[in-house]
Formats: structure tokens, sequence, C-alpha cells
């Protein structure tokens, strides 16, 4: 991948999504596609394969022909890990610290976000953004936060694009992200088994091993999955370089991705990025399996409520009022 | 013409390829035509090889857009030609009997379409292999998207097959021995209906989208199938009739037209049972077809084209039903090419986009497809085209020169 190669991209994409449909504009795209194509052609970016070195290329193989993330033996990976991160570093020359490691023994994951006490600052989605390397191009975001007027309960009756000072009198937030259904519709749809829930309860996606159907996203009742259009852009020096394999490494271009929980994270016992960042205590995180735990706390002595309960998807993140 | 003793398999594909390449100038302009909107979709494919999907006008909300709905539209086509196999093979009509092997073509370049559309559609087409059950995964029976891989593949091959064995017996100039393929042909006639099912199922079965999430929309998609399908086929048919020695007899086009008014007023009806269902009380349900009839937060993209679908629907369906020009072709040609657009527009994008819109979470975005998707659908429409011509073609000229029986 050449350095060249990052320098026109944008550009070229940028001009192309412009471009809607009708004739006069079709012919312009053609004719911008034709100069961005030639350009293509002569600036050699087909060439990137060429431009690689050996031992790129057998990595490169050997990812390609590597297998679903959950047939893989602890040593396979470790060797894609390996060959990840080597490769980061013969392209970016960024030195991660990726990571496989499995679910801890009795712990399985749920969330609660406290209704009463969000003020709809959104430091969560910064947070999250930055955390989990999310394509900053196209603005991609796990979390959305919808500003609601009282006496609704349904995000999708509020404001999710809101840009003003909060909190705003007589509304109150509500946050969104994927749900980590236990009866996930998105894994039953899924036609290669990319995308699966983890012994923790976190639904992950293999990215490498994801065809990019979508098919998953259609099928979320949560809009909790999001797909990279394009290859995902993250300004060298915000990228996290702390990964895990099914968490926050790079996404390749056109697979799916979503919220892990920030399984890179609290896999090692630590919080959610998102709620180590909420500056109202508003957010809750914790093992449902631990009735010691706040979040077992919460759901004893709160009145919880869930999203879209009719649908039987059975998600583990409850909304509750103080 | 090939003495018989020399014919074989490999002269076999010789001769069917020999008789694609010859031809009048107008056909060969055709050809050269169909082969530069092919060009054009590579090249416009080639920016989304480059640049991902980001090139097309689809995004996290409308994550299914043209190819989608063009496939979804295509699995109709196919599944038509059942409307002939099922009066030639299990009600002994002779005159369908000579057609059957025309709509067994246009199947086959309908789901070769098909398949291209899924493909094009792929974030990750190199990862096909993914599906491939033994080196991949294939989540049997559990996502329906792999039971709709199953049923289109096999549908394929049955089409492919069966119409093979039979043109290759007469090329051989014997006859075609029909104990051997009419068990497959009538598990084809069960396929039919099958892909149609498994391809509305894949939508129907997602409580997340209640536009979809609806037990009509099997029987819609055939209802809809079996008049678009059986009016191309029409169009075919009167085109080899007047531009080919390849005679067809009146009694098919007007049986044909049977097929069409009924299942066409059957689709209409369908359609009113849903139109009412959503509109008579409305719930938070109904939102998408609220989008799509009327427009939402002034987002108004899908409502002039639905509307003149339904109207040019209900006029092709009216004019085929009531028959004003007494037969005359002038008059029902026109009717089925209109019927065949506007089942198109409804089935296509009036029903993909509409589904994911507004999202789960309410927000409400318009989609237009952008050049990249034009161009590749253009081209992918040339393949089929391509396909259904030199299947047609060397059927016929076996059919009429080497058919001794």
């Amino acid at each position: 991948m050449s350095v060249k190669k990052d320098d026109h991209e944008p550009i070229r994409t940028d001009a192309l999504l412009e471009k809607k449909s009708s004739r006069r504009t079709f012919l312009k795209g053609l004719s911008i596609g034709a100069a961005a194509g030639s350009a293509a052609l002569t600036a050699g970016c087909i060439g990137s394969v060429e431009a690689a070195t050996p031992e790129e290329l057998k990595l490169r193989w050997q990812e390609f022909f590597k297998k679903n993330y959950r047939l893989m033996s602890q040593e396979e990976k470790d060797g894609t890990v390996a060959r990840l991160e080597r490769l980061a570093k013969m392209r970016d020359n960024i030195d991660l610290q990726m990571g496989s490691y499995p679910p801890l023994d009795g712990v399985l994951y749920g969330y609660a976000f406290n209704i009463t006490r969000c003020e709809g600052f959104m430091e969560c989605v910064t947070a999250c953004v930055k955390e989990n390397n999310l394509d900053r191009k196209t603005n991609t975001q796990y979390i959305r936060i919808f500003e609601m007027e009282p006496g609704k309960l349904d995000p999708s009756t509020g404001d999710g694009r809101y840009y003003h000072e909060v909190p705003v009198e007589n509304k109150f937030y509500m946050g969104t992200q994927c749900f980590h259904c236990e009866k996930a519709p998105c894994t039953k749809a899924c036609p290669t088994r990319a995308t699966w829930k983890e012994p923790d309860g976190i639904v992950v996606v293999d990215y490498d091993w994801c065809i990019g159907c979508r098919y998953c996203q259609a099928a979320c009742p949560y809009y909790g999955r999001r797909f990279n259009w394009g290859k995902p852009e993250i300004p060298r020096d915000e990228i996290t370089v702390r990964q895990h394999y099914l968490g926050n490494r790079i996404r390749p271009k056109g697979k799916m991705e979503k919220c892990t929980f920030c399984i890179q994270r609290t896999r090692k016992g630590r919080l959610p990025a998102c709620v180590e960042a909420c500056p109202t205590g508003a957010r809750v995180f914790g093992n449902l399996l631990d009735p010691e735990s706040e979040i077992r706390y919460v759901l004893k002595h709160k009145k919880v409520f869930r999203m879209k309960e009719e649908l039987g998807t059975d998600p583990k993140f409850w909304y509750f009022i103080d | 013409m090939r003495p018989l003793h020399e014919r074989n398999l490999r002269t076999f594909l010789a001769d069917v390829i020999r008789w694609n390449l010859i031809g009048s100038l107008g056909f060969q302009l055709f050809r050269i035509i169909l082969l530069g909107v092919m060009g054009l979709g590579i090249y416009a494919y080639s920016f989304q090889a480059r640049y991902g999907l980001s090139v097309t006008g689809m995004n996290d909300i409308v994550s299914w857009g043209f190819y989608i709905s063009n496939f979804t539209f295509l699995v109709g086509v196919a599944a038509a030609a059942v409307m002939l196999i099922l009066p030639a093979y299990v009600f002994h009509d002779p005159n369908f009997h000579r057609v059957v092997i025309i709509g067994e073509g246009v199947a086959v370049g309908a789901l070769v379409m098909c398949l291209t559309f899924i493909m094009v559609d792929l974030g990750g087409p190199l990862q096909a292999w993914h599906l491939i059950p033994g080196i991949g995964i294939f989540n049997f029976p559990s996502s329906i998207l792999a039971w709709d891989v199953l049923v289109l593949n096999g549908y394929l091959l049955l089409n492919a097959l069966v119409p093979a064995y039979i043109l290759y017996s007469h090329y051989k100039g014997r006859p075609a021995d029909e104990r051997k393929y009419r068990p497959f042909v009538f598990l084809s006639i069960f396929w039919a209906f099958s892909i149609h099912m498994v391809t509305a199922f894949l939508y129907q079965g997602l409580p997340a989208r209640p536009f979809w999430n609806n037990p009509l929309m099997g029987p819609r998609f055939l209802a809809s199938a079996f008049a678009a399908g059986p009016a191309l086929i029409t169009l075919i048919l009167a085109v080899i009739h007047y531009s080919t020695t390849y005679k067809i007899d009146r009694s098919v086009f007007n049986k044909l037209r049977l097929i069409i008014v009924i299942s066409a007023i059957i689709n209409l009806l369908m359609l009113f049972s849903e139109v009412f269902k959503e509109f008579y009380f409305p719930t938070h349900h109904s939102s998408s077809a609220v989008y799509l009839f009327f427009g939402m937060d002034g987002r108004t993209s899908l409502v002039p084209w639905i509307w003149t679908s339904v109207c040019v629907n209900l006029l092709a369906t009216l004019v085929l039903a009531f028959n004003p020009g007494k037969s005359n072709p002038k008059v029902l040609l026109p009717a089925c090419l209109f019927l065949f657009v506007a089942i198109w527009m409804e089935k296509g994008i009036g029903l993909i986009v509409p589904g994911l819109i507004p999202s789960p979470l309410g927000e409400v975005v318009d989609y237009l497809p952008t050049w990249v998707e034009l161009s590749v659908t253009l081209g992918i429409f040339a393949l089929g085209i391509t396909i259904v011509t030199w299947l047609i073609r060397a059927a016929l000229i076996i059919e009429q020169d080497y058919s001794s029986v």
C-alpha cells in the first residue's frame, strides 16, 4: 500500500459520492470517473501488489486463506494476530498490540442506561469513536443519543441529530447502541456465521470472515450495525494501538462492524470507553452473573425497561429511571 | 449442417459458438452494443472494487439499494419459466412444447443476472468462497440467505441441464428420452416456486422491518412474477415470431395472455389488501408505506415512482383483461411491456428501499443510485440479454434444422 494512494483516494471518492443520477450528472460523473481512472492507472495505484515485498505478499496470502476465528486453535489465533501486527508495521509503521484473549470465566456482560441522568453531552460518543478506531471520514458512530420529548420512550420519536447546547429544559436523552441481544436476529441471518454471540454475551463480528452482504444490518431492529462502505480513515496519531481481533482493530473495507462492549478493555477487567467517559454517571456496566455488581443492583432496585421488548430479542441493555 | 456421424459434444459446443458469431449486420451491431454496455459495467465496477461500496448511493440506513432490488425482481422472471413448463409437461400442450425451451433460456439468463447482482452487492466479493460448504461455512438452515444461495444455484442447474440434454439429443438426430428428464422437469416446477418463496422469506423473516414482515409477501411475489415473467416471455416470443422463421402459434399468445391477466389481477388484489392494512388504521408499523406512497419529513423521492408504477400496472392489466384491440398485437404487446416495467418498478426499488426507510430509530433519508450503480446494473442486464440470445439462437437452430423428430 503506497503512501501515494492514500494521498489521492479521499479526493476521488468524494467526487464520486456527489454523483447522483441524472443524465447530465451521469455524463459528468463518467468524465470525472474516466479522468480518475486514468489517473489511478498512471499513478500506479493498482500496482500496490507489485510494490509489496515478498514477505508482505506471503503474509497477505496466509491472511486470505485463514479460517473463521471460531475454528482457529489458539496457535492459529496467535499466528493471525502476529501477521496483522507485522502487516501494520510494514505498511504504516505502526506498532500494534493486538490480542485475541478469550472470555473471562463466569462473566456475562450487561449494560444499563439511566435516562434521568443523561444530559446529552455525547462524551460517550467521542470516547467510543476514539477507542474503537471508527472511520472519521464518514463519521461512523456506534452510539446514538436522541433528544426526547417528555412522555415518549421510543428513540424513533426523538431527535438524533441535535446540535445545540445541552441539556435543554424539559427534554431528556436516550442513548442507543448494539444491545447484544441474547436471541440476536443478526447472528441468525448471517450466511457464513461471521457474527456470533461469545460466551460472555458479547455479539462480535469476524471482520475477515464477513463477506459484506449486509443481511445482518437489515435484520437488526436497533440499528446496531455499521458497514465499512469505504476504507476507514483514522489520523495516524489518533489510532488506538491496543486492539483485540474481535474488537477495535481497524476494519477492512466492505465489512460489517459494531459495538463490542469494548471487548479489548472489558475482557481485561476494565470498563467500556463510553462508561468511563460519561460525566453524569448515566451508564452502568457489569457482570450479570455477579450478585454484588452494580448492574445487578440496578436491575433489582430500579424500574427498568428494554427497547422493542415485543420482538423477543432479549437485549442485555436496560433503560432505567432514578 | 454437419453430417450425423461427425456430431459429438465437442462439435455441439463449437457449433453453438459458431452460430452465435455469425449473423446479419443488424444482429452483429446488437451484439456489439451489448458488449459495449457490459464494458461500461465492468469499468464502473472497477471503481467499486477500488473504493468499496462508498461509490454507491447506499448508506447504513438504506443498506440495500438498486442491486438487491433488481436481484429480487429477476428471481421472479426466472421463476416464471414454470408457466411454460407446467402446460407443456403437465397438461401436454403441444404448442407450449415448442416454446418451453425459450422460457428455460430466459430463466437461465435471469438467474445469471441474479447471481451477478448478489456478487456486485457484496462488500467482500473475494471472500465469497466463505459460503462454499467444505472450504467455508454455510449457515444452513439458520440463515435464509444460505437457503437462497442453494435454491438459486439449484434452479440454474436444472434449467440449464435439462434443455441442454434435450437439445443435444436433437442435435444428435435422436429424440430425447423423456423418462430420463421428466423427473427433473417436475423437480424444476417445485423448485421454481421455492426460489420465489425463499427469496420472499429473506425479507418476510425480518421482524426488524415491519414493511417486509408480512405473510402476504411470498404469495404476492409469486403473483407478480407470474404476471411479469410471462409478459417478458410474450415479448421475446413476439420478437422471435416476427424476426425469424420459427413461428409461434397464436394459441400460445392467447394462453399466455390469460396467465398474465389472472396473475396481474391477483397481484393487484393483494396490493390493495396491503394498502388497506397500512392505511385504514395506520400504526408506527405503517411508516414505511407512508414514506413510499406519500413521503415523510419532506422526503418524497419514491412517491412519483410508486404512483407511476401503480397507475401503469392498473392500465396495462385493464388493457390485457378487456383486450380492446381484439387481440391486436399492436395493443397487447405494448401492454405487456408496460406491465413488465410497472412490476419492475414496484417489486424492485418500490419494495426494497422503503423497507429500510425509516431506519429502526426513525430516521428518514432518500436513496438515489449513483452512476456506478446504474452502469453496473446496465452491464448486468446486457450480460443477461447476451446469454438469453445465445441460448435461444442455438436452441432455435437445433430445433428447426437438426431435429428430425
